[in-house]
C-alpha cells in the first residue's frame, strides 16, 4: 500500500526500539472484551487504475448528467466557475494545511480568510463576517440563537415562511431540545413576508427573514426593519443566492442586524449540495456574541503586518459549555474559494454578472407569461420565481426531461399551498434557447 | 545538526487585494446576454459591493503568494495531536471532481441521483463495518457537528422515555469541544476526573452516573493517546442507570480493526473523515463528522436517511422519531466521496494495517523523546503521546518557545497545551504515512531543541525565526480587533 511506507525491516527495528514483539503487542492495552470477533469486512483494496474504472461506472449510474440544464437553484446554483479556482484552491498549501493555530506557518490561509471577511462584509454591507458557518441553513440556525444571546430574556424567534424549507427544518431541530421557541410567520399574496401582525409583545428575541427569499421573492427589508425594531427584535436575514446583491439592496442597508445565508454560488460546485458554506455577519456591537472563528490583523514582534485568528474567548476550546456555539472546523477552504471568486469578479463583474442573472430570469417570466403560464407572486424576484401552469405540467417536464432539461422544482412537498405551481432558477449558465424550449413545451 | 529541512526561500511580499487592481480589470469572463435588458426597479437596485477590479494575472499570483506563506502535510511533517494530519492521496480529489457528481444538484428526483446514493449508502455501510455499530448518518458537516447531532439523538432518547436529565459526564480527557456540544442541548457538563494513570476509573462514573445524568461523552483512545481499559465497565454502569454512551471517535484511527465499538458499549460515536479517512483539512475545513449508532437509537438519525429498496437507492424522510435535518442538504457530499475512495484504495487490511503503523509510530516517537522530554504518562500510547515542558521549567523555556522553534527545522509544531489536565502539553500525532526517516529528523530535531534550551535559550524564545513573519501580538488583536480591512 503506497500510503504506507515503513519497509519489514524499519517495523522490526521500530518494534524493538519500543520493546514490543510485534505489532499485536502495541494493543495490549485493550482489553479482549473491547475487540472484534471477526477481521472487518469491506470491498477489496482497488489500484487507482480500477477505482478510475468504477467510479466511471458509478457516474454513469446519473440520470442527470453534467450535460443537463437543471434549472432548479432551491439553495443550490449553477454558475460559472473560472478555471483559475480549482487550480489555486487545489494548491496543496491550502489544500492540506490544518485550522492556522500556528499562524507563522498560516499567513497564507490567515490574509485569504481576512480577505474572504471583508469581502463579505462589504458584500452584505455589514460591519464584520466570521470566517464561515457549515452552511446556509446551520447558519441560520445560529444566527437565531445568537438573536437569544443578544436579547437575553426573551425566549421566543419568528422565522418566515417564505425561508428555505429546509433552513427552518435545521432551526427546529438545532431548537427541539432547548427552551426556547420557534414561531412561522406567513407569507402574502404576493411571495412578501407578512409582518403586519408583528408587535412587541409577542416578546421575540429574533425575527428572520430570507431576501430574496425561497420563491426569489425579493423582501421589502428596509420596511421590514423598521416593523421588526418596532416589536424590538434582532432582525436576521438569511440569503441562499449571494450574487443578488450585486445588484439588489444588501442587507445592511435595510437595517439589518444579523444576516446569514449560504455561499456556494461563490467558486463552488453544486456537488449534491455540499460543501459550501456558511457565510454570516453583524454589525460591530454584537461581534462578541457572534459563532464562530474570526479572523484579526495585528503585527509582529517587527511591527510587521500580519493575521491571527483572535477572539477566541467566544469560542468552545477556550470557554467550554459557556461557547457562543460548539463550532470549530468551518468550511475554511469553502471561504477561501469564495473569497477567491469575489475577486475575480471584482465591483464591476458582480454587477454585470448579477444583472445577468436578472435579466434572464426576467425574459423567461415574460415569456412563460406569453405561453398562458401564470407568475404565482407580483413581487420582484431576482434569477427564480414560481410559475402555475394553465394545464398539468408533470407530462410536459417528463419530455422535457428527455431533451436534458429539468424543468423546475415541483412545491407541493414543500408548501401543500402551492399544489401544483413550479419553482424556477435560470443563471447565467442558461441559454436563451433553453428557455424557449420550455416555453414551447407550455404552449403546446 | 546535518538535516534542517527549513530554509528561507524566495517568498514574496504581497499586499491585501484591494491593496491593488485597477478599475475596469476583470479576472473572469461575462458572455454577452443574450436576452433584453429588463426594468429594474428602483426601490430594489443597489449599489453593489466596493469590491477591488483585479485581473486574471493579479488574482493568480496574489493567492500564489498566498500559498507559498503556508504549510501543508505535502510541505511536511504536521504532527498535530487529535487532529490526525495523515497524508491526503491526490487521487481522492479527482475521483471528488467527477462532472457527473460534482456538477448534481442535491435536489433532484431519487430517480434521477442514484449515483451518488449509491456512494452515500455505500459508505454508511463501510463506516458501520470499521466502528462495529449498526446505522449511519453523514449529514453532519464536522466533528463537532457529529457531536450536536449525538446530542440532540440523546435527548430525542430520553424525551421518547419521558425521562428528564439535563446533566452529561465529560470525562478531562475529552474534546473540547464536548462541553459546548452538550450545551446547546441544554445538558449541563459534569466534569470527571481521569485517574492516576490517565484513564477514567469505573468508580468515579459509579459515584457521579444518576437518575438525572443523560450519559456520557467519552473519547476513546482519550486526548492522552490512552485506550479506555474500563470503558466496558462504565458502560455498563452508564446503561445500569438508563444512560447512553457517546464515544468522540476523532482518535479512530488508533484502533480501526482491532476494537468494536458496539463490543465497548457505545451507542452513538462520531467520526471525522478529515482525520482518520484521510481528506484533506482544507486550513479549516470542509471536514465531515458522520454519526454512527446502535440499531435502538437508528430511528432518531436525522432525515433524510439514504436507504436500499430493491435495487433502488431512496432518500427515506418519513422518520417520525428522526431529530430532523441537521444539514440543508445531505452533508459534505464532496469530502465524503473523498472518504469512499480512501476505504476503497485501501480495504479492510491496509486501514488495519494504518492503526497499527499510527500506534507504532506513536511508540517510537514517546521511547525516543522521553528522556530528553517529560513524559507526562510513561505507559504504551496509541497513536498519540503527551509530553510537557516540566523538564524545561528551571530554564524557563516553554511549551510554546520548542514549539515555535521546530518551525525553523521544517516541522510543523504538535499540538499545545491541550490536554488540559498536562500543564504544558505537547501532544504529537506522527501518524502512519511519515516514514521512519521522518520520524528520525522529527526527534533530532527536537533533541536538539531540548539542547538549545540549556545552551542558547534565547534563540528559542525568540522563534520561529525563518518563517515570513515572527511571533504575532494575539493579545491587541484580541483586545483591539481589526476584523475587516
Amino acid at each position: 500500500m503506497r500510503f504506507l511506507p515503513h519497509t519489514k525491516e524499519e517495523i522490526t527495528s521500530m518494534l524493538r526500539d519500543v520493546g514490543a514483539d510485534s505489532l499485536d503487542d502495541l494493543f495490549s492495552q485493550v482489553p479482549r472484551e473491547c475487540r472484534r470477533d471477526a477481521p472487518m469486512v469491506l470491498p477489496a483494496p482497488t489500484t487507482e487504475w480500477e477505482l478510475n474504472e468504477q467510479v466511471k461506472e458509478i457516474a454513469d449510474m446519473m440520470e442527470v448528467q453534467p450535460d443537463f440544464n437543471v434549472l432548479i437553484g432551491a439553495g443550490s446554483y449553477d454558475h460559472h466557475i473560472p478555471a483559475i479556482i480549482p487550480a489555486l484552491t487545489s494548491r496543496s498549501e491550502f489544500l492540506t494545511a490544518y485550522t492556522p493555530y500556528q499562524p507563522e506557518m498560516a499567513q497564507g490561509t490567515l490574509q485569504g480568510i481576512f480577505e474572504y471577511q471583508t469581502l463579505t462584509a462589504r458584500l452584505l454591507g455589514m460591519d464584520v463576517a466570521n470566517a464561515s458557518i457549515y452552511d446556509g441553513a446551520s447558519a441560520l440556525a445560529e444566527a437565531l440563537l445568537m438573536g437569544i444571546r443578544i436579547a437575553k430574556k426573551k425566549r421566543k424567534v419568528a422565522i418566515s415562511r417564505a425561508v428555505h424549507p429546509h433552513y427552518r427544518q435545521v432551526v427546529e431541530t438545532y431548537f427541539r431540545p432547548t427552551e426556547f421557541e420557534v414561531v412561522e410567520i406567513p407569507y402574502l399574496s404576493d411571495g412578501r413576508t407578512d409582518l403586519s401582525g408583528l408587535s412587541a409583545e409577542d416578546e421575540l428575541a429574533a425575527v428572520a427573514i430570507q431576501s430574496p427569499n425561497f420563491f426569489g421573492v425579493i423582501e421589502d427589508l428596509a420596511s421590514a426593519a423598521e416593523k421588526i425594531h418596532g416589536a424590538q427584535a434582532v432582525f436576521i436575514t438569511c440569503f441562499t443566492e449571494p450574487l443578488a446583491y450585486g445588484l439588489v439592496k444588501n442587507p445592511g442597508s435595510c437595517g439589518a442586524d444579523v444576516t446569514c445565508g449560504e455561499g456556494q454560488s461563490f467558486g463552488i460546485p453544486r456537488s449534491f449540495g455540499g460543501p459550501g458554506l456558511g457565510m454570516f455577519a453583524c454589525l460591530e456591537k454584537y461581534v462578541r456574541s457572534m459563532p464562530g472563528r474570526l479572523v484579526g490583523q495585528t503585527t509582529d514582534l517587527e511591527g510587521k503586518r500580519g493575521y491571527v485568528l483572535t477572539l477566541a474567548t467566544r469560542e468552545q476550546h477556550i470557554r467550554r459549555e459557556k461557547a457562543t456555539s460548539n463550532i470549530c472546523s468551518n468550511q475554511g477552504l469553502c471561504a477561501m474559494t469564495a473569497g477567491m471568486y469575489m475577486a475575480c469578479l471584482g465591483g464591476s463583474g458582480i454587477r454585470e454578472l448579477s444583472r445577468l442573472n436578472y435579466d434572464k430570469a426576467e425574459y423567461f417570466k415574460k415569456e412563460l407569461t406569453r405561453a398562458g403560464a401564470e407568475i404565482t407572486f407580483s413581487s420582484p424576484t431576482f434569477n427564480e420565481f414560481v410559475v402555475g401552469f394553465p394545464k398539468r405540467f408533470k407530462s410536459a417536464a417528463g419530455r422535457l426531461k428527455k431533451k436534458k432539461i429539468i424543468a423546475g422544482l415541483e412545491l407541493d412537498t414543500y408548501y401543500p399551498e402551492l399544489e401544483g405551481k413550479y419553482l424556477f432558477c435560470v443563471t447565467e449558465t442558461v441559454g436563451r434557447e433553453v428557455m424557449d424550449a420550455v416555453v414551447r413545451e407550455v404552449k403546446k | 545538526m546535518k538535516n534542517v529541512f527549513a530554509a528561507s526561500g524566495m517568498i514574496m511580499n504581497e499586499p491585501l487585494l484591494w491593496e491593488k487592481g485597477k478599475k475596469g480589470r476583470r479576472a473572469m469572463d461575462i458572455a454577452e446576454s443574450d436576452v433584453p435588458t429588463a426594468r429594474l426597479d428602483s426601490e430594489i437596485a443597489g449599489d453593489g459591493p466596493d469590491f477591488p477590479d483585479l485581473g486574471e494575472l493579479d488574482v493568480v499570483r496574489h493567492y500564489t503568494r498566498l500559498s507559498q506563506w503556508n504549510f501543508g502535510i505535502d510541505t511536511g511533517m504536521y504532527p498535530l495531536g487529535s487532529c490526525t494530519m495523515k497524508y491526503n492521496p491526490k487521487i481522492n480529489d479527482k475521483i471528488a471532481a467527477t462532472p457527473a457528481l460534482a456538477s448534481a444538484h442535491p435536489m433532484l428526483s431519487d430517480d434521477s441521483c442514484q449515483g451518488t446514493l449509491h456512494i452515500m449508502y455505500e459508505l454508511q455501510r463501510y463506516l458501520a463495518e470499521i466502528t462495529g455499530l449498526d446505522a449511519v448518518s453523514l449529514q453532519p458537516a464536522a466533528g463537532a457537528h457529529g457531536e450536536l447531532t449525538g446530542m440532540l439523538i440523546f435527548s430525542a432518547y430520553h424525551k421518547s422515555r419521558g425521562s428528564k436529565r439535563d446533566k452529561i459526564l465529560i470525562p478531562d480527557t475529552a474534546h473540547g469541544t464536548n462541553p459546548a456540544s452538550a450545551a446547546l442541548c441544554g445538558l449541563h457538563p459534569v466534569p470527571v476526573k481521569s485517574g492516576p494513570e490517565g484513564i477514567i476509573a469505573p468508580e468515579v462514573i459509579d459515584e457521579l452516573m444518576d437518575e438525572r445524568t443523560a450519559g456520557i461523552m467519552v473519547t476513546n483512545p482519550n486526548t492522552l493517546g490512552l485506550f479506555e481499559e474500563n470503558i466496558r465497565q462504565i458502560a455498563e454502569i452508564v446503561h445500569g442507570r438508563g444512560g447512553l454512551v457517546y464515544a468522540d471517535g476523532a482518535n479512530m484511527n488508533a484502533v480501526m480493526g482491532v476494537v468494536d465499538m458496539k463490543k465497548c458499549g457505545v451507542d452513538i460515536l462520531h467520526l471525522n473523515l478529515h482525520k482518520t479517512f484521510s481528506t484533506p483539512h482544507g486550513g479549516g475545513g470542509p471536514g465531515a463528522g458522520p454519526v454512527c449508532v446502535v440499531r435502538r437509537l437508528e430511528k432518531f438519525l436525522p432525515v433524510p436517511k439514504v436507504m436500499k429498496k430493491g435495487r433502488k437507492y431512496v432518500l427515506d424522510t418519513d422518520r417520525p422519531h428522526s431529530i430532523g435535518r441537521i444539514h440543508a442538504f445531505h452533508g459534505n457530499f464532496g469530502i465524503l466521496v473523498r472518504a469512499y475512495s480512501y476505504i476503497r484504495l485501501m480495504g479492510a487490511d491496509n486501514l488495519k494495517k494504518a492503526s497499527r503503523l499510527a500506534v507504532l509510530n506513536a511508540n517510537y516517537i514517546k521511547e525516543k523523546l522521553k528522556k530528553d522530554l517529560h513524559l507526562a504518562y510513561d505507559r504504551p500510547c496509541m497513536h498519540e503521546c503527551v509530553f510537557s515542558d516540566q523538564n524545561q521549567h528551571d530554564l524557563k523555556v516553554s511549551t510554546l518557545d520548542m514549539a515555535k522553534r521546530l518551525m525553523d527545522f521544517g516541522f510543523h509544531p504538535p499540538t499545545i497545551y491541550f490536554p488540559l489536565v498536562v500543564s504544558g502539553a505537547i501532544m504529537i500525532e506522527p501518524t502512519e504515512t511519515e516514514s521512519k526517516d521522518e520520524l528520525d529528523l522529527f526527534i533530532e530535531a527536537f533533541k536538539q531543541i531540548v539542547r538549545e534550551a540549556k545552551d542558547t535559550p534565547d534563540l528559542v524564545h525568540q522563534a520561529p525565526h525563518i518563517t515570513k513573519v515572527q511571533r504575532l501580538d494575539e493579545t491587541t488583536a484580541a483586545r483591539h480587533p481589526c476584523l475587516t480591512g
